[in-house]
């Protein structure tokens, strides 16, 4: 089967791509946000596209790879999300460039403990 | 078809390089581990592609296995990091 | 409604899960594989059928299954946009970014639900969940086009919410 094979191709050199870029963005980009943005997106696509690309090619394989990408497709956005969570109850706040646009997360957590405290009393 | 796969490869491997340099940079601890994890999305992919080019099929199985071990390991730092595991 | 679901309903709704999971992760059909496999699942499904499901095998309805099909082509569509977005982002010699945490109120009451809505999120355009405090969604957002409610919604949730509201609620 040619046809699988040329899909296969195609999508590891997609995935490959991506790898790429989402490396570039944990690089470049200024605060640990905005990096998790950039390597949780290009790097689920980088490997769901890759795996499933050698799916294609091995058709025999196939189930095993499909069985990797859903995890992977689970695991990867609840990790990120865990570690954002973690660092900011840890105090690290985002990095903002507009005076307008504020961090709503970080007034509901004050509200919320200072709510605990009025009860506290 | 070996070339293509070396490219592939290549290419893989330079993002891994931009992450390990974020490894080595990054300011705070949260940044590491997240460096980390990218990187082990990448060899999660590159093990798949080894095993398609040696012809190995349990390189999947490891690599469903290394998938599992480091999303356990980044919640539980990620949930050591919000204080108390 | 956890109460309108019998012990028996849920049981064997896990078995058949993890068997499924199973049978996946040996990819084969010989007879002792498959014997351990359904001895092993009915194990396990003893231990952990209370926590596992609510709703049961009610959850394999064809009416569920199709919505869950649309919403699988609402989030690759979503997630090779997002893609592309943040690839022209990072090669941008300038970095355009605004970067802010927003807030919005999610109308499900599943708590699957909203794991499948907060992980969506994570993986579409330009941003990412950072917690869940009851009903609020709490979103990093890479370009902040409007810090108000109803923006937000529109503009991060509703896709998918819409999908998930017919299935869940």
């Amino acid at each position: 089967m040619q046809i699988l094979n040329y899909i296969g191709y195609f999508l590891v050199s997609i995935g490959a791509a991506f790898f790429f870029l989402g490396g570039l963005g944990i690089l470049r980009m200024p605060d640990l946000y905005t990096r998790l943005q950039a390597g949780t997106k290009a790097s689920t696509l980088g490997a769901m596209s890759t795996i499933l690309g050698i799916g294609f090619m091995q058709p025999e394989w196939m189930i095993k790879t499909i069985i990797i990408v859903i995890f992977i497709a689970i695991a990867n956005p609840l990790s990120s999300h865990a570690l954002a969570r973690g660092s900011h109850k840890a105090h690290q706040l985002p990095y903002l460039k507009d005076e307008k646009v504020g961090d709503a997360y970080e007034e509901e957590v004050e509200n919320l403990q200072k709510n605990q405290k009025e009860e506290d009393k | 078809m070996d070339l293509f796969f070396i490219i592939i490869i290549s290419v893989i491997s330079l993002g891994a390089i931009f992450a390990v340099i974020r490894f080595i940079k990054g300011p705070t601890a949260s940044d590491r581990v997240m460096a980390l994890d990218t990187l082990s999305v990448m060899l999660i992919a590159v093990l798949v592609v080894l095993g398609f080019m040696m012809k190995r099929y349990i390189y999947i199985d490891v690599s469903l296995v290394y998938a599992v071990l480091g999303f356990i390991g980044v919640i539980t730092i990620a949930r050591y990091l919000e204080g108390g595991i | 409604m956890e109460t309108s679901v019998s012990k028996l309903n849920k049981f064997i709704y896990t078995w058949l899960i993890l068997f499924l999971v199973w049978l996946g992760f040996t990819t084969t059909f010989a007879f002792a594989e498959v014997v351990t496999g359904i001895l092993l699942s009915f194990t396990v499904s003893i231990f952990s059928f209370k926590s596992f499901t609510h709703a049961g095998l009610k959850s394999l309805s064809p009416k569920r299954i199709l919505y869950m099909v649309q919403y699988f082509f609402v989030f690759m569509l979503a997630l090779i946009k997002a893609n592309f977005d943040v690839a022209k982002i990072v090669i941008n010699p300038k970095l355009p970014i605004n970067p802010g945490i927003v807030e919005f109120e999610s109308k499900l009451t599943s708590p699957f639900a909203k794991m499948l809505l907060a992980n969506s999120i994570t993986l579409t355009p330009g941003t990412l969940t950072v917690d869940i405090i009851d009903n609020k969604f709490f979103i990093h957002w890479l370009y902040v086009t409007g810090t108000d409610e109803e923006t937000t919604y529109r503009e991060i949730a509703k896709q998918f919410e819409d999908i998930l509201i017919k299935i869940y609620n």
